[in-house]
């Protein structure tokens, strides 16, 4: 069983008595005590001085990092989210200024167009009254034409039978006549 | 090389303690033998890996760094949780008991190593050392006020008189308990280990030998010896947990002990 062990050099003198119980054999009880105190006190020392500070030291600055990086992400998401607001606010604004724009637009051409039709209507009515004032005079000229010759063919009719008429009794009498028919 | 028959069968071999080299001062044999090696052994290991670990350090950590991390994670929450945040003043000092002796233990699993906490005087020092820091701590930190640990608050005058001596001599138990739990607990699991061991290879023995039918009982032998490895495997870590968790639960009472 020994033939790993590294007892087998020493394996002689006062420890090698088998009937004894080991762990109750006083004999190495010093030397036990001896070198757990020092082997204990040196883990001891090692590790509280040196070891454990710069582990806990790595913890702490991982969860440090890890702490930034998530307030930096949360940062950054609020930023967006404020980007995201602005650009909604700009896009409502623009849209508001475009739809004012285009009702102005129309605003204008509509009042453009009933500025043209007025204008147009205007100069129609001028026209047509021109026309219809051309149409009358016109009209006066050709009746009063019209009493002239019916004036003076009265004269001559009845200058030819013999009956003169003076011209002013001619026009009365065609006057007395258009006038029934009239 | 002893491999005659009788030590190969005799369990108690693998406790013995031997010199591998002599020294005395002032007449007291303080030899380095091979118990003292093995906690040299374990002692170096731990320096090592979490040296290692924590001088690397590195931020996204490697395998054996976050095993380490773990390690000081684990440690620290039991102190943590058991004796409050005044208790982490203390955690190097448990951190070191707790690898201290898992180390010691799990290096008694290896076939053949020597396993230092199935000596009484080791457990026996480490418990007392555990004991001492509690009363003088204790004492130091809260003066007289330590001893209400004797006497809970809340309870009738007559009471006293049957609860003070309860409450001492647990206190007295309990360097006695935390010693011997971990030393009969490594003892008795190696003990078994070497006798199914040597059960087996004996019954090998005679198989090749003749008598065919011992091979079987051999094998079973053999099974149960690597059930019972894996059991040790698990009990040479509960131990070392329960051994830390005990000295966090003392640590305690120094800190707070009118709890």
């Amino acid at each position: 069983m020994n033939f790993l062990s590294l007892a087998a050099p020493a394996a002689n003198g006062e420890a090698a008595g088998g009937a004894s119980f080991p762990p109750f054999d006083p004999w190495h009880f010093p030397s036990q005590l001896f070198w757990l105190a020092i082997l204990f006190g040196i883990l001891y020392l090692a590790l509280s001085r040196f070891i454990l500070p710069k582990l806990g030291g790595v913890i702490e600055n991982r969860e440090d990092t890890i702490a930034d990086s998530l307030d930096e992400a949360a940062r950054l998401n609020e930023q967006s989210k404020e980007a995201k607001q602005q650009q909604d606010l700009a896009l409502a604004e623009a849209r508001g200024k475009a739809r004012d724009t285009a009702d102005k637009a129309r605003e204008k051409v509509e009042a453009e167009i009933a500025a043209e039709t007025a204008k147009v209507d205007a100069d129609l009515g001028e026209r047509l009254a021109e026309a219809e004032a051309r149409i009358q005079t016109l009209r006066t000229n050709a009746m009063s034409n019209v009493e002239q010759i019916a004036t003076s063919a009265t004269q001559a009719m009845l200058g030819r039978l013999g009956v003169n008429v003076t011209e002013a009794d001619a026009r009365q009498a065609v006057a007395r006549n258009t006038q029934q028919e009239g | 090389m002893n491999l005659s028959f009788h030590q190969m069968a005799d369990p108690m071999s693998q406790f013995e303690v031997k010199k591998l080299f002599e020294l005395q001062i002032g007449g007291i044999d303080l030899s380095f033998t091979n118990t003292a090696f093995y906690m040299l052994l374990g002692v170096s290991l731990i320096i090592i890996f979490f040296g290692l670990a924590a001088s690397r350090g590195k931020l996204i950590p490697s395998r054996s760094q976050s095993i380490a991390e773990i390690g000081y994670g684990f440690v620290a929450n039991m102190v943590r949780s058991t004796a409050g945040e005044e208790g982490l003043k203390f955690f190097p000092f448990v951190f070191t008991l707790f690898f201290f002796v898992f180390f010691a233990n799990m290096i008694g699993m290896v076939p053949y190593a020597f396993t230092t906490t199935s000596h009484i005087i080791v457990t026996g020092a480490l418990a007392l050392l555990v004991i001492s820091i509690v009363i003088i701590y204790g004492l130091y930190k809260n003066g007289l006020k330590f001893f209400k640990l004797f006497a809970p608050s809340g309870a009738p005058f007559f009471i006293y008189l049957i609860l003070v001596p309860i409450e001492v001599i647990s206190f007295i138990a309990r360097p006695v308990t935390l010693a011997l739990r971990l030393f009969a607990n490594m003892l008795a699991g190696h003990i078994m280990l070497k006798l199914f061991a040597t059960f087996a290879a004996q019954l090998f023995a005679a198989a090749l030998a003749g008598t065919a039918l011992l091979g079987v009982v051999g094998v079973l032998a053999f099974a149960m010896g690597i059930a019972i490895n894996a059991l040790e495997l698990l009990v040479a870590g509960l131990q070392a947990y329960i051994f830390a968790i005990l000295t966090c639960v003392y640590l305690n009472d120094a800190l707070h002990p009118s709890h």
